[in-house]
């Protein structure tokens, strides 16, 4: 009977494992295949996509940074996504604090705002927003691009900001002010330490979206040496087709960072996305 | 001397709400007021034309198309991703010591740009030439690229996103169900609750609402889609993959039409209204229960 049991345990869980390394071999598959050919010369990628390489060809890594421009590419995405980190978190913080108490008339207004500016779809004012921006000379500008995806993330930050202040004691705020603290001093000295991991938290949510957007990037930010890393890849997808073992080693150039990346904050990640979605 | 004492909170929430409002509320405005003229982008003469473009767009076929796209996109979306995202999760439950292994090797699809996982997939999936449909053609199958068909094409460019999106709600369906009081789980295991009664009277009561707002954030999020089917087809083959987002973009930067993209644009946040405002009316109907 014991015996019995522990026997269908141990199918169980055999079950269970086939089915997740499954998933996990359909998640990441096209992945391995493009580190694959990446070693690859393009004749070899025709003659079998799935064979491994028999040569390890770097030269493809080296043509591939310099083709797509990945030194310039790489410093653009930083820079917008540095810029778009900054705002978000300077202007969330702030407004998550003044949002976490009733210290303004009309806070409810604002988070019935930010609300709904949550859910607007980026058609609903792209494309007024484009021709302003082009009357003012801003395409082709990378913190103006900053702005607009700032802006974009703006409202779940705040969210978060928010829920965050929410979760600092009210004593410890109370005890600075008997102490005589300004609202300046207040925010730098007692909630920045308690909520500096939810920073770390909305950081990496808001980068990881800055990083990969595609829309708002690609509609402003035109003009070759105004490219994103992820913007010069497209480009090199038209003008390099034909060598798709250069293509591939270029695609593992852009990933390699973010897996790296993702790795190292992995935890950061998971809470942003959890936050994130519980947060409506 | 009272009047003296400024209240330094609206300074502090200004820049957020500058910000939101010149680059958000304001060009969502304009967007709602241009739709309503004929503006070229480019001309300083707007034409106000009432709702012609709104009937222009009621007799466009390829709006319908579009429209018809998305509610496949929505009905995609709300079965596939969701149906593997919670049997992943349900699975991960079970497992204390592989769960974060597995969840990072699932989440890698997730955190990779829209732009980068479209050419993957573009070339060394879907190609007939480099990918691995070349592979299975030189095995003797007589396959060509699904994105080449106006039958295959949209499926394959949801496929593509949906590969890209479920281990995102596996993350969001592990952390709810985690959430699940263990002597309940407990008290189902001593009355002989089976795997599939535990989710089902157990758990899934428990994660309702994460499951009920997931349904509402695919829907909306269905009527925003876009990356992946320009990056993968532009809308094409002959608009068998165009999908609202598309179709306006397409009209504010290909035609020159802004005036009927800011009315496509209209629709697109018409759909995300209704189904927020679902969503409200069934949030609102549990908590009173």
């Amino acid at each position: 009977m014991a015996a019995s049991s522990k026997s269908k345990k141990i199918t169980s869980n055999v079950v269970v494992h086939v089915v997740l390394l499954l998933l996990a071999f359909i998640c990441l598959a096209p992945i391995v295949l493009v580190v694959f050919n990446s070693f690859k010369e393009n004749s070899e990628i025709v003659r079998n996509p799935l064979a491994l390489p028999n040569i390890l060809h770097l030269e493809n890594y080296i043509s591939a940074w310099t083709t797509g421009q990945f030194a310039k590419g790489f410093w653009n995405s930083i820079q917008l996504t540095g810029i778009t980190i900054i705002i978000v978190l300077v202007c969330s913080t702030l407004a998550g604090y003044v949002l976490s108490g009733k210290r303004i008339k009309g806070s409810g207004g604002v988070l019935l705002y930010f609300m709904m500016a949550m859910t607007v779809p980026i058609q609903l004012f792209l494309f007024p927003l484009y021709y302003a921006f082009a009357k003012l000379n801003l395409i082709g500008n990378i913190p103006a691009t900053s702005l607009i995806l700032a802006a974009v993330q703006m409202p779940l930050a705040v969210f978060l900001m928010r829920t965050f202040f929410l979760n600092v004691p009210k004593e410890l705020e109370e005890a600075a002010r008997i102490d005589g603290a300004s609202t300046a001093q207040v925010i730098w000295n007692v909630m920045r330490p308690v909520v500096s991991p939810g920073l770390i938290t909305v950081g990496v949510l808001v980068g990881l979206q800055a990083w990969n957007e595609y829309l708002i990037s690609s509609t402003f930010l035109q003009g070759e040496k105004n490219f994103t890393a992820t913007l010069g890849f497209l480009s090199m997808n038209g003008s390099y087709g034909a060598n798709m073992g250069l293509l591939m080693a270029a695609a593992v150039i852009l990933i390699g960072p973010v897996i790296i990346f993702f790795l190292i904050m992995q935890k950061y990640f998971v809470d942003g996305m959890v936050s994130g979605a519980v947060k409506g | 001397m009272k009047t003296k004492k400024m209240n330094w909170n609206y300074l502090l929430i200004a820049p957020a709400l500058l910000i939101s409002v010149s680059i958000i509320l304001i060009p969502g405005i304009m967007t709602i007021l241009y739709s309503f003229t004929d503006w070229n982008g480019l001309s300083p003469k707007i034409n106000f034309i009432g709702v012609r473009n709104f009937i222009e767009l009621f007799q466009d076929k390829i709006f319908f198309r579009a429209i018809l796209n998305n509610v496949i996109w929505v009905v995609m979306f709300l079965t596939i991703p969701v149906c593997v995202g919670m049997l992943a999760a349900m699975l991960l439950l079970g497992r204390k010591k592989t769960r974060s292994i597995y969840q990072v090797g699932f989440l890698i699809p997730y955190i990779l740009a829209p732009a980068v996982n479209a050419m993957l997939w573009l070339n060394i999936m879907f190609s007939p030439i480099s990918g691995v449909v070349a592979a299975l053609r030189n095995l003797g199958l007589d396959l060509s690229s699904p994105l080449a068909s106006m039958k295959t094409a949209i499926y394959a460019c949801a496929g593509v996103d949906i590969w890209h999106y479920w281990p995102y709600l596996t993350v969001i369906y592990l952390a709810a169900l985690r959430q699940t009081p263990a002597d309940q789980v407990e008290a189902a295991r001593v009355e002989g609750c089976n795997a599939w009664q535990l989710f089902r009277y157990v758990y899934l009561p428990n994660i309702m609402s994460t499951v009920s707002l997931m349904f509402i954030m695919i829907t909306i999020g269905s009527f925003l889609a876009f990356d992946y089917i320009k990056l993968l087809t532009g809308g094409g083959p002959a608009h068998a993959t165009e999908v609202l987002g598309t179709y306006a973009y397409s009209f504010a930067f290909s035609s020159m039409k802004v005036g009927k993209a800011a009315a496509v644009g209209l629709f697109i946040s018409f759909f995300g209204l209704i189904a927020s405002g679902i969503y409200t009316r069934i949030s609102r109907k549990e908590s009173m229960e």
